[in-house]
């Protein structure tokens, strides 16, 4: 490992310095992935943010970045990045488990869309991210290979359910990874690790290969050091895809570009219903300090009302979990993953399969989603639920008539110990209050580091925007990143 | 985690389903739940309705239920979006059989759906 490589992988490393010392060959894609993957092994028994890692897959990918290089080529815009894949993506070269027994030791026939188009950019793909089972959990402690822990503060969790991919970047162990979101998943664990957690508008990103937890709802996005490689990843992730009928076909700005524009101007939301009861005070000091330096820039800061918030878990926890119980069907034993042993009929496969196979969060998650799917029950909770989420959504727009963003605290409080809320699943779920409105509305959203709090505990703000308003969020993003 | 731990939030409430309730949606569900995680999951799923009772609190007539975000939100791509009908690569069968629990190279092989 030269000095150089070194210095990259060890401090908070970023896309261009990556990208730059390559095209400068002060340190090379391979010396630099070699590296990561030596971080990797001496921090990872530690965090257990990484669940496989894709070596040959890394170095032949780098080795044609250095022969680019050595030529003289233009290089793609993520040559040589050395980026991790939450481990709910499908990825050739290493094993797919969505962090569950059940798909143990899988290999994925294809890639999501969005690793190919990473590699295809120039990134080196290191290997696969830890999380929580199929997604769904808000500490990665329902992983079924064991918690991850918060690099910032080794007894608490660093978020969920993208836990390995916040830690990752937090701790030099990857440039950028790809995180998902169902509810709150990137922007949660973001606020958790103190990095910048980016969640696109529903359709901004193909989710073509990502396994489906609840499909309205569920996206990819990047986790990264700084805004400015958020936009560059964003720059490479967006746009439609033939293989996701979600995908949307607006048109896809230069992110990174658009950051040169001052947010002075700029009409900021600050709603009430966010800066309530249950908010810590270091987190509520915080994210007026962030809005403080808004207004500094010149934003104008408007006081605003989403008056449906406080419904936003219950309906989130009735559609993800109908959707849930619908998709992980698929889970059955019988064309891919694990299979019961010895079944004795077909049903019995089934039950003995899906029982053995699925953790106790995900089996919580298939019975209430069949349950309020089930006749009787349908139109009580599932069809109202639609509605409340209609009634959540018009709130954004009709906020978004008078704001160009919002800023709101990411999560009502910084990490939290390990083992602390497992054994109450309703208290888990209120961790993600203040993002999952943005995933059932379609918004984008994003975590930007606001501070640390007494015990040195990062402090996320959060900015959401209207549907395609990346560009906005992001510029606030980076005002606020500036003012640090 | 310990089925047997207190649960706040559930003492008060009535028990809205019951146990009988919890294994007929379980035996939906292609689940099989043991002696031990029944009554966990029991209460585990009562906590969570009696949260999502609130939304009684809202008259929804007259709202359209919302079940993707794009019909709401993205102005002008609110029709069906069609392509032409055609052929195009798929994976190939090695590789899709190569991962299952039992297969005879063709098809995937199960135990025995119909009993005579």
């Amino acid at each position: 490992m030269t000095n150089s490589a070194s210095t990259i992988a060890h401090k908070a490393p970023t896309i261009p310095a990556a990208r730059n010392a390559v095209k400068d060959k002060s340190a090379t894609a391979t010396q630099q992935a070699e590296a990561y993957y030596q971080r990797i092994a001496a921090r990872n028994p530690e965090i257990n943010a990484w669940l496989a890692l894709s070596r040959e897959r890394a170095l032949a990918q780098a080795a044609r970045i250095d022969a680019m290089a050595a030529r003289g080529d233009e290089l793609p815009p993520l040559a040589g990045v050395c980026i991790g894949i939450k481990d709910v993506l499908t990825m050739t070269g290493a094993p797919t488990t969505a962090a569950s027994k059940i798909l143990e030791g899988y290999q994925a026939p294809y890639d999501a869309t969005t690793v190919a188009r990473l590699e295809q950019a120039g990134a080196v793909l290191l290997g696969k991210l830890n999380c929580d089972e199929f997604a769904m959990g808000s500490s990665n402690e329902n992983s079924a290979y064991g918690p991850v822990r918060n690099p910032r503060a080794l007894d608490r969790v660093p978020g969920g359910s993208s836990g390995g991919s916040a830690a990752a970047v937090a701790d030099g162990m990857a440039v950028a990874t790809l995180g998902t979101e169902t509810g709150g998943s990137t922007r949660q664990p973001a606020s958790f690790c103190g990095v910048v957690g980016l969640l696109p508008t529903y359709g901004r990103v193909s989710r073509y290969g990502l396994i489906a937890f609840a499909s309205s709802l569920d996206r990819v996005g990047p986790f990264t050091n700084t805004v400015e490689d958020a936009a560059l990843m964003l720059h490479v992730l967006a746009g439609h895809d033939p293989m996701d009928a979600t995908s949307a076909l607006h048109p896809v700005p230069d992110y990174a570009a658009s950051l040169q524009q001052p947010v002075k101007g700029l009409r900021i939301g600050i709603p009430e219903e966010y800066f309530g009861e249950g908010l810590d005070p270091e987190v509520r000091a915080a994210v007026e300090r962030a809005a403080d330096s808004l207004r500094a820039a010149g934003c104008e800061m408007k006081k605003i009302s989403l008056p449906h918030t406080r419904y936003a878990i219950a309906t989130y926890y009735v559609l993800a979990t109908a959707e849930a119980s619908a998709n992980l069907a698929r889970f059955d034993g019988v064309r891919f993953g694990y299979r019961a042993d010895h079944p004795k009929t077909l049903a019995d496969m089934y039950r003995r399969t899906r029982d053995e196979g699925f953790g106790t969060e995900v089996k919580r998650r298939i019975l209430l989603g069949t349950y309020v799917l089930s006749a009787g029950y349908y139109d009580a909770y599932y069809r109202k639920a639609q509605q409340v989420r209609t009634l959540l959504t018009r709130d954004f727009l009709d906020a978004f008539q008078s704001v160009d963003a919002i800023l709101t605290p990411t999560a009502p409080t910084p990490a939290f110990r390990l083992g602390e809320k497992t054994d109450d699943p309703l208290a888990m779920y209120l961790a993600d209050i203040f993002t999952v409105t943005a995933n059932l509305a379609g918004i984008c959203g994003v975590s930007v580091p606001c501070g640390v709090s007494s015990a040195g505990l990062p402090i996320g703000a959060q900015i959401l925007g209207p549907h395609f308003g990346e560009s906005t969020i992001l510029r606030v993003a980076q005002a606020i990143e500036q003012a640090q | 985690m310990d089925p047997n731990a207190p649960h706040a939030a559930v003492e008060n409430a009535p028990a809205a389903v019951t146990a009988e309730q919890v294994l007929r949606i379980a035996e939906l569900a292609q689940l099989e739940l043991t002696a031990e995680e029944l009554p966990a999951m029991q209460r585990d799923l009562n906590s969570i309705l009696g949260h999502v009772a609130q939304l009684n609190e809202l008259d929804t007539t007259g709202i359209a239920p919302m079940a993707q975000t794009g019909e709401l939100a993205a102005a002008g791509e609110r029709e069906n979006r069609l392509r032409d009908d055609q052929r195009s690569a798929c994976l190939p069968r090695e590789t899709v059989m190569a991962e299952a629990p039992e297969t005879d190279g063709v098809y995937f092989k199960t135990p025995k759906v119909i009993e005579r």
